[in-house]
């Protein structure tokens, strides 16, 4: 992963669907620095005004012919007049810098966390700020270092260990998995493990296969692990510090893609001690005809298509899980016995993920007399991710496969 | 060898104490091995009485509860796994000798001596071996998961252990407590990979920590020249000074601690200890230990290094204790731990409400989903 290469990725992963010309490719390169900046979306402007604001929202994947018109009409969620507007990024930054002041046994250890202000810059400012004692930068070696942030656990203090990515994390995932996780059952209560581990989650851009992976289900497997996945900034700064505040183990799945992307933040949300609460989902969108069930990234896709369904009649319930492990079941099936039709939507490979959880407990409860037609599953498709662009826009779900599956569920 | 100067020992001489034991002496001990250091532990140890009673006792015990366990697993009462410590006691005994209870303390799964020398009862010990609920872990944890204060367990994963306790060093030099934490690992333990990451980190950082290599000759069943390119094991950590240490000698290990522990409270970072000793079972209880080594081997060092026999000589030779004493010691340690494996044996079985506690702390209740979706079960903090 490169400075420069970054900034650039995000960029080229704006419009799935639309046919991309190399023209308008360097277009969105150069208004790439708009967006790593401040990025204001104030009043309604002219058509191409706003398509041109519109090419350079890379990370947004607004997808389909109508990306235009979506992004015109979009509401991010419902939410009181907004105090201000910040990004996915900032979200984590602020609550970590909340969190460090508040409490001196927090502090945050990983690669490049300190001197480099985070590889994908979430750590900014930090260390400036709080200095080597609390900001440590690591060697690139995860299994060590994780342990090491258990261990400081262990002794009372309250580690946030940063994985570069989380495909890193399976150098350490024994620490993780063994000495995190299962202690306070193994010890009987005597040893409490007050740790969050954090890091992108997830296919990012032209990283390709051992760079992408999703590691939801894998985390979320395990009992004695608190496993989340914000999408918005609202879901990133309330649940990291309710992770961090939390005194067990708890995996914190980010997005790389969702970094830069700005949200709408109420007063209250940008209180000091806002949490959100691990464990509850939330209805973004309420609906009527079928539900849609997502986490991370995907949550946008699913409001996305939902929009467009809804020119046709179609009324999406749209449920951000925001907490993997432990599943908010209750919010899933009111929802489901509401529209008696259900499609989960994620990005990671589809055996034996998330989306086959929710549709096992689904099955398993009193939704599933609700149920109209089976419960089917969107997801990143079953393949090692490929380079080549037009491959990777082919191995994720995409808006269309949500309005697709939507339709065949509904038997439209 | 491992023997030191009985006969020859200098003495302290002075007044007869009402017991008519000699209160103090002064042992020769083993010059320890340095790697990076210019200076290494005394070659001599001084023992009161009382210390080395206490010592005779704890080792004692340990022996005792280690046979009394391999007793009650071939009876089937203690199932799973059980790596037992009979042999390496001066180990356990002697590191506590130089260190206190405010420091930690981790290991991997050869922990039931540790677990007793950190504050654990041979009832409590006993109890989790059994799987009861009135073990250490209330049962949930077993031989290899056994935590007291300060003391991390018992870590059933080789090698994980050693970053843990790093973690441990790193609290206690954030919080500035002045505290050390001890991470030992075995000769098998110690090509671990991560163990090196931690050697790398704790020196960058200058960690509190004493890294230990009990080094007792065989990795299960694979003989240190089999498994290691270089068995020089106090070298291994480099940059990092080494001590290697009669591990069979509780004053040796003790001295050695003692040095180790000065070493890391002065900030000069991390130091590494190898323990040369040896278990007189086999892995575990599952392995009988005579297919990779001869009997004549451990006949020889059950009958030359024993460290109880060690300490014992040492104490009667010096008058220090009569053979009545040891013996009423020995006694009382038999009684200690036939009471123990009697509760061991009747104490219940944990109860079923507990099968789904202590998953999280500090949370409300929460539904556990059962073998079948009609099992709901109950988890509590």
């Amino acid at each position: 992963m490169h400075r420069e290469a970054y900034c650039r990725r995000k960029c080229f992963m704006g419009v799935n669907d639309m046919p991309i010309s190399s023209s308008s490719i360097s277009g969105r390169t150069d208004s790439c620095s708009d967006w790593t900046g401040s990025f204001s979306r104030t009043s309604r402007s002219s058509h191409s005004e706003d398509r041109s604001k519109m090419a350079s929202l890379g990370c947004f994947l607004r997808t389909g012919k109508n990306a235009v018109s979506v992004v015109l009409r979009r509401e991010f969620s419902k939410t009181p007049p907004a105090a201000v507007q910040v990004n996915v990024r900032d979200a984590l930054n602020q609550a970590m810098d909340e969190e460090l002041e508040r409490d001196e046994r927090v502090f945050l250890l990983g690669e490049e966390v300190a001197q480099y202000d985070g590889a994908y810059k979430v750590s900014r400012g930090l260390w400036k700020k709080y200095g080597d004692k609390r900001i440590i930068d690591t060697p690139i070696t995860e299994m060590g270092f994780a342990g090491i942030a258990v261990g400081a656990a262990f002794a009372g203090l309250r580690p946030i260990c940063e994985f570069m990515t989380w495909n890193f994390s399976m150098q350490a995932i024994d620490q993780v998995i063994n000495s995190a996780a299962k202690t306070y059952y193994m010890s009987a209560g005597a040893q409490p493990v007050p740790i969050v581990f954090r890091g992108p989650n997830g296919s990012s851009a032209g990283v390709a296969a051992q760079h992408s992976q999703c590691f939801a289900a894998w985390y979320g497997h395990c009992p004695g692990l608190k496993v989340v996945s914000p999408w918005n900034s609202e879901d990133a700064r309330g649940l990291l510090k309710a992770a961090i505040r939390d005194d067990n183990p708890v995996v914190f799945l980010e997005n790389e893609l969702m970094y830069g992307v700005p949200f709408d933040l109420s007063e209250e949300v940008m209180q000091k001690d806002f949490v959100v609460p691990i464990g509850k989902a939330k209805v973004e969108r309420q609906g009527t005809h079928i539900t849609l069930v997502s986490h991370s990234r995907c949550v946008g896709f699913c409001l996305d298509a939902a929009t467009v369904l809804a020119k046709e009649g179609v009324e999406c319930e749209v449920v951000n899980l925001r907490t993997i492990r432990p599943l908010d079941v209750d919010t899933i099936e009111a929802s489901v016995m509401k529209t008696g039709h259900l499609v989960t939507v994620e990005g990671g490979w589809p055996q034996y993920g998330v989306g086959a959880e929710i549709c096992a407990r689904v099955m398993e409860g009193p939704a599933f007399n609700y149920l109209d037609a089976p419960a089917v599953r969107v997801t990143g498709v079953d393949i090692p991710m490929p380079y080549a662009k037009i491959l990777e826009d082919h191995s994720v779900p995409q808006i269309k496969d949500i309005i697709f599956s939507v339709k065949k569920v509904l038997n439209m | 060898c491992r023997s030191c100067t009985r006969g020859a020992a200098s003495m302290v001489a002075s007044s007869r104490s009402y017991a008519d034991f000699t209160p103090e002496a002064t042992f020769d001990i083993k010059k320890v091995d340095l790697h990076r250091l210019e200076e290494g532990p005394p070659l001599t140890a001084t023992l009161t009485r009382e210390e080395g009673l206490k010592y005779y006792r704890t080792m004692q015990t340990i022996r005792r509860m280690e046979l009394k366990a391999d007793q009650l697993y071939k009876q089937k009462i203690i199932r799973g796994f059980c790596h037992l410590y009979d042999g390496q006691e001066a180990c356990a005994v002697g590191i506590e000798g130089g260190i206190t209870l405010s420091d930690h303390l981790i290991t991997a799964y050869r922990a039931h001596g540790y677990t007793l020398t950190r504050g654990g009862t041979v009832r409590e010990i006993m109890a989790e071996l059994t799987g009861r609920r009135g073990g250490i872990a209330k049962g949930k944890g077993g031989s290899m998961h056994m935590y007291t204060k300060n003391f991390y367990g018992g870590n059933g994963i080789v090698g994980a252990q050693v970053p843990l306790g790093a973690g441990v060093a790193l609290a206690c030099k954030y919080l500035g407590n002045d505290q050390l934490c001890v991470s030992l690992y075995g000769d098998g333990a110690a090509n671990q990979g991560q163990i090196f990451e931690t050697y790398n980190m704790s020196s960058l950082w200058k960690l509190p920590i004493i890294f230990i290599c009990e080094n007792n000759q065989y990795g299960m069943g694979t003989s240190v020249e089999r498994s290691s390119a270089s068995t020089e094991y106090y070298k291994r950590g480099d940059y990092i000074p080494g001590l290697r240490v009669d591990g069979m000698d509780v004053l040796c290990v003790r001295e050695a601690t003692k040095f180790a522990a000065d070493h890391c409270r002065s900030g000069k970072g991390p130091i590494l200890m190898e323990l040369q000793t040896y278990r007189y079972h086999g892995h575990s209880m599952s392995d009988p230990g005579v297919s990779y080594r001869t009997r004549e081997e451990i006949q020889e060092v059950r009958s030359k290094s024993d460290p109880i026999s060690m300490l014992k000589d040492r104490m009667l030779s010096n008058n220090m204790a009569s053979i009545e004493e040891l013996k009423e010691i020995d006694i009382a340690v038999r009684k200690e731990i036939e009471d123990a494996a009697q509760f061991a044996t009747t104490d219940p079985e944990p109860p079923l409400d507990d099968l789904c506690s202590h998953i999280f702390a500090n949370d409300q209740p929460f539904e556990v989903r059962g073998a079948t979706p009609w099992t709901k079960l109950t988890s509590t903090s």
